[in-house]
């Protein structure tokens, strides 16, 4: 009884979390709208934009076998045209079998270990970037629709319990900037509402591309705290967290950034 | 792995200019940069870079560190018969790239 009881409160968390959004719908917008006419082109044109030679370097690795499976990702998933639109939205998403929320890295490194049973992709790799960029490429122009209820649910308050609390020597939280202060300028930039749905992204002041978790490390660093590593649990939770705080916006990747 | 990726219009008009876009993937290392341990890394940008048509030098450009990552190259050329344009660029640390496009006048 207590169990059903408990089960009815989590839903209607849920419920109240998912009507009870941060920035309403019609007032969200996308890191591209801060940024200048420049980088808006680059972004918009796919024979400017450098994120698409990650995207073609991804449908190269997409087709080649690796791993003592000597499988593809083609081989399970054929074109990644039509199997792949769409998935990019829903993460990161709960993954029963590992039983931890997985962004779409984590994702796509799982099924190379697993199911092709070769050795893990290094995050902010050139190889791991170009399959995430390719496959969140697939969904470009769909609306983000993660899910924060059920086993996602832990996941996603702490990454809420994150975004709040203030970090390191400047004493700041994400909220401060990107909820009450975005459209105002820091020094030469303007602060964005810190959305995830250009991502991975092709950032001029990398000289490459990056990942969400990259990008979230570069904010702990700004705020002068202890960046966590690539793939850590807090990363992911705050990945989810933006995802959830974007919900709604269309998926843009390759983006493009300063 | 060097790579490009190459837009050219798959049909031209004879005589008349058309946009040849090229954005070669390349780091096009400075040579000021030291890495996590202090040491220099060593300098390594696309040095030259041809377009031929045809086998006729059409344009080529030197590149310099002065050049982000990742060149983004705009130019244009004239077709007088349909032929191939090719693409080849060579950086400091002697790799090659190559890459083809087919045009067609019509």
């Amino acid at each position: 009884m207590l169990r059903a009881l408990a089960v009815v409160v989590a839903c209607c968390a849920g419920w109240a979390a998912a009507q009870d959004r941060v920035l309403p719908l019609s007032a969200l917008r996308s890191g591209i709208s801060f940024a200048g006419a420049d980088v808006r082109a680059m972004q918009a044109d796919d024979a400017a934009n450098p994120g698409m030679l990650w995207v073609e370097r991804g449908e190269k690795l997409w087709g080649e076998p690796a791993g003592a499976a000597g499988a593809s990702c083609a081989s399970c998933h054929g074109a990644a045209k039509s199997s792949m639109r769409g998935v990019a939205v829903r993460y990161p998403a709960f993954d029963a079998t590992a039983g931890t929320v997985f962004d779409l890295e984590a994702r796509i490194d799982d099924c190379r270990t697993r199911r092709q049973r070769a050795p893990p992709l290094r995050r902010e790799s050139d190889d791991l970037l170009a399959l995430t960029t390719y496959v969140a490429w697939q969904s470009r122009g769909l609306t983000l629709d993660v899910k924060v209820d059920g086993p996602a649910r832990a996941s996603f308050e702490r990454g809420r319990a994150l975004y709040g609390q203030r970090h390191g020597q400047m004493n700041i939280a994400c909220t401060q900037c990107h909820d009450q202060n975005w459209g105002k300028r820091l020094l030469a930039e303007t602060i964005s509402q810190g959305h995830p749905n250009a991502f991975p992204a092709y950032r001029l002041e990398w000289q490459g591309s990056g990942s969400l978790q990259r990008r979230i490390r570069a904010c702990f660093f700004g705020i002068r705290a202890d960046m966590p590593p690539a793939g850590a649990q807090e990363l992911t939770d705050l990945e989810l967290y933006l995802a959830w705080r974007a919900l709604g916006l269309p998926i843009e990747t390759p983006g493009v950034r300063r | 792995m060097p790579d490009a990726r190459v837009n050219v219009p798959a049909e031209v008009a004879r005589d008349k200019p058309f946009e040849v876009r090229v954005l070669v993937r390349h780091p096009m290392e400075t040579g000021y940069r030291t890495d996590d341990g202090g040491k220099a890394i060593p300098r390594n940008v696309v040095s030259t870079f041809t377009c031929r048509y045809n086998g006729e030098t059409v344009f080529s450009a030197h590149l310099s560190p002065g050049i982000a990552a990742n060149p983004y190259l705009r130019f244009f050329v004239t077709a007088r018969e349909s032929g191939q344009l090719t693409f080849e660029w060579i950086d400091d640390a002697g790799i090659r790239g190559d890459e083809r496009a087919a045009v067609t006048v019509v």
